[in-house]
């Protein structure tokens, strides 16, 4: 990383010269002030000041080979008309939720409902920081911090830094019902930093749903920290055929027994990225983290990069992405299970697929196992491919016609994906919503 | 109802040629039944004639009641009256049986101009005709062929023959895989799909299928041609003394 080596922070008196790297976060931090915050304060000054250590990425970074950070460090985003799609405020609109709404990055309290619901207590964290000794105070940005070693994630250091605003979320028993949150955008320009924390008590069962806009471009942190038997269940559908920058971070802690299951539905990302950084510290925890893809056009690059640790014993991961690629579109995957030395009987599962519909699509997947225990059962797997001419026949000669019968076919590639929604309502909303993007955009 | 004339087929992607002039008619309401030893271009006629891709025509015509099939779609084919039923029955996860089976169904009525069934009219007619085939409610939700066994694919076969209610069927070797038990089922669904308006071409190996399945007329294929039909006794003749008896029989002639 020669570019973070040569930046000085900006706050020393009389740094004589500042590299472009160095430049470029200052013009970056210039452009998004950090707010006012009075229980994060001191986390926020300490992202702020390992970004200025790390710097931001450069398009040779090693981790950022396959995306160019670019998009993420200009000090602007391209503004995107309002009017491009509403962000598919109708998903989930069936399910009864208790839904929390975010304007540009910005708390909605009139668009939201009343913020009570058993087994859980919530607040938005631009409420929560205003009290000085909340105890998002000691959890927000924590798992962050913590996740940025071995590998540097500096546009999340970014988001603690300078978050307007989030779900502080603490569940002590049974949500009663799944919590939702949703993205709106009023400004075309909108640059929003969203920061969400989680905190699942013992036995704690909580359902998140998020989806809509952002922004113009969006960095979300979500933080998990999953007490012992807990249960977390996550939903996000970043769908909408919206060109739109996104840069999605997920850590996750998660204690003896607790799971932590994490489902992205994406849509024409024009450059997307989604982190998910999860350990697997207690014995017996579980954590899978899926994604179902979809990519048309040439603008369109979506990269999901998956950092799994085992630290316990009997730890259980899974991976399972799906990418369905055309007219040109590029998909990444860069998926990674880091196996502790103790970490012992670990069973951890990876696999990536792609089908590509033509030729001028890609899909650059990088699958790494780092595995320091001896007795674990680990397993990778990555294919790239097209439509099974076989299969497609078979439909065809039933008299399904063809654009009909790559839906079908599309489907069923997606299928294990989709499986690893539990809830059987969220998984066949979500099935539909494939679907009738997947017959919009058959023909061509 | 099925007419073949003169056909050749090579493969697409190779300098090689399969059919070299097979020349066939099935009228309405017969059975044919097609013989051959390995290689003889059995299962390449039934693919060129419901579409299969990766085959050239060089030569021929194939006409379903007098309309071309060669110049259509493999869907065009099938709501013109056309099903193969596969040899290998082809696997596809995450479709559910009951969906592919109704998107199927309403998709040749709606080329056929004919209304689409509702979900309860589709649900009753399916559970009927799946009865007939001992297949369960079970088979019908799981995903497509999905953990079958081979006789339960080749029945889902039959199954969905009864559903789409073709004018001609093509049952490329039904019989391999199965045993007694389930050759006599198929059998039965096929013949119970018997009609004097719609016709049979029924591939095999072997003249066993051809006792539960009666045919009218039986042809023995070698190297890309017809080389001998008769009745039935002619399977017969290919059972008790093999290929050889008669391919000898046909070069001296």
């Amino acid at each position: 990383m020669p570019e973070a080596a040569l930046i000085q922070s900006p706050a020393v008196q009389g740094a004589p010269r500042l590299s472009p790297a160095a430049q470029q976060l200052q013009a970056r931090l210039a452009a998004t002030p950090r707010p006012r915050a009075n229980a994060t304060d001191a986390a926020r000054t300490d992202a702020l000041d390992r970004l200025g250590a790390q710097g931001l990425p450069g398009p040779r970074h090693e981790y950022w080979r396959y995306s160019d950070p670019a998009p993420f460090n200009t000090p602007a985003p391209d503004p995107i008309a309002l009017d491009a799609a509403a962000g598919d405020p109708t998903l989930f609109a069936d399910v009864d939720k208790l839904r929390l709404v975010f304007v540009d990055g910005h708390f909605d309290a009139a668009a939201s409902d009343e913020l009570s619901l058993a087994g859980v207590e919530i607040a938005p964290l631009s409420q929560a920081d205003a009290q000085a000794d909340h105890w998002v105070g000691d959890a927000y940005g924590a798992l962050e911090k913590q996740g940025q070693s071995p590998v540097a994630r500096p546009f999340a250091a970014l988001n603690t830094a300078i978050a307007t605003d989030g779900a502080v979320i603490r569940v002590t028993g049974r949500a009663a019902k799944p919590v939702q949150i949703l993205y709106r955008r009023s400004d075309p320009a909108a640059d929003v930093a969203i920061h969400h924390v989680l905190r699942l008590e013992e036995g704690a069962d909580l359902t998140l749903l998020e989806n809509g806009l952002v922004g113009a471009r969006g960095n979300i942190v979500i933080e998990a920290d999953l007490a012992p038997g807990a249960q977390l269940h996550h939903v996000a559908a970043h769908r909408a055929g919206v060109p739109r920058v996104s840069n999605i971070h997920l850590f996750g802690r998660v204690a003896d027994g607790a799971s932590l299951k994490s489902f992205a539905l994406s849509v024409d990302g024009r450059h997307m990225r989604t982190e998910s950084v999860i350990e697997l510290l207690g014995d017996d925890a579980v954590a899978h983290v899926a994604c179902a893809m979809l990519g048309d056009g040439t603008s369109v690059h979506q990269d999901d990069t998956v950092f799994i640790t085992h630290t316990g014993l009997r730890g259980e991961s899974r991976q399972v992405f799906k990418k369905v690629l055309k007219n040109g579109a590029t998909g990444v995957f860069q998926g990674k299970i880091l196996v502790r030395p103790g970490a012992q009987k670990t069973d951890g599962y990876q696999i990536s697929q792609a089908l590509l519909l033509d030729e001028n699509s890609q899909f650059l997947a990088k699958p790494e196992l780092e595995i320091y225990a001896d007795d674990v059962k680990c397993s990778h797997g990555s294919t790239t491919g097209a439509l099974d001419e076989t299969a497609l026949f078979y439909l065809r000669s039933r008299g399904v016609p063809r654009e009909r019968a790559v839906v079908l076919l599309v489907l069923s590639f997606l299928a294990d994906a989709l499986e690893e929604v539990e809830d059987e309502t969220l998984r066949a909303e979500i099935a539909d919503r494939l679907e009738e993007w997947l017959t919009a955009r058959a023909k061509g | 109802m099925l007419q073949i004339n003169n056909l050749h087929v090579a493969l697409e992607d190779e300098d090689k040629q399969i059919l070299k002039g097979v020349t066939l008619t099935v009228p309405a309401g017969q059975v044919h039944a097609i013989m051959g030893p390995n290689g003889s271009g059995k299962s390449t006629l039934s693919y060129v004639l419901s579409g299969r891709g990766g085959y050239e025509v060089t030569e021929g015509q194939a006409t379903l009641e007098g309309h071309d099939l060669l110049e259509m779609e493999p869907e065009e084919r099938a709501a013109a009256g056309l099903f193969l039923a596969f040899q290998y029955p082809v696997e596809i996860p995450g479709v559910g049986n009951m969906t592919f089976l109704r998107t199927a169904v309403n998709a040749q009525r709606k080329v056929r101009g004919e209304a689409e069934l509702s979900a309860g009219e589709f649900l009753k007619l399916v559970r009927e005709r799946a009865k007939a085939l001992d297949i369960d409610a079970e088979m019908l939700k799981r995903p497509v062929n999905v953990g079958f066994s081979g006789g339960e694919k080749k029945r889902n076969e039959i199954l969905q023959m009864a559903m789409l209610e073709p004018r001609m069927c093509i049952l490329d070797e039904t019989d391999s895989g199965l045993d007694v038990d389930a050759m006599r089922l198929v059998a039965q669904g096929v013949n119970a799909l018997r009609a004097p308006d719609r016709s049979f071409l029924v591939i095999t190996h072997y003249q066993r299928l051809l006792d539960h399945i009666v045919p009218d007329v039986v042809h023995i294929m070698n190297d890309g041609r017809i080389v001998k039909s008769g009745g039935p006794e002619l399977a017969l003749e290919v059972e008790q003394n093999g290929y050889a008896d008669i391919l000898a029989e046909v070069a001296d002639a």
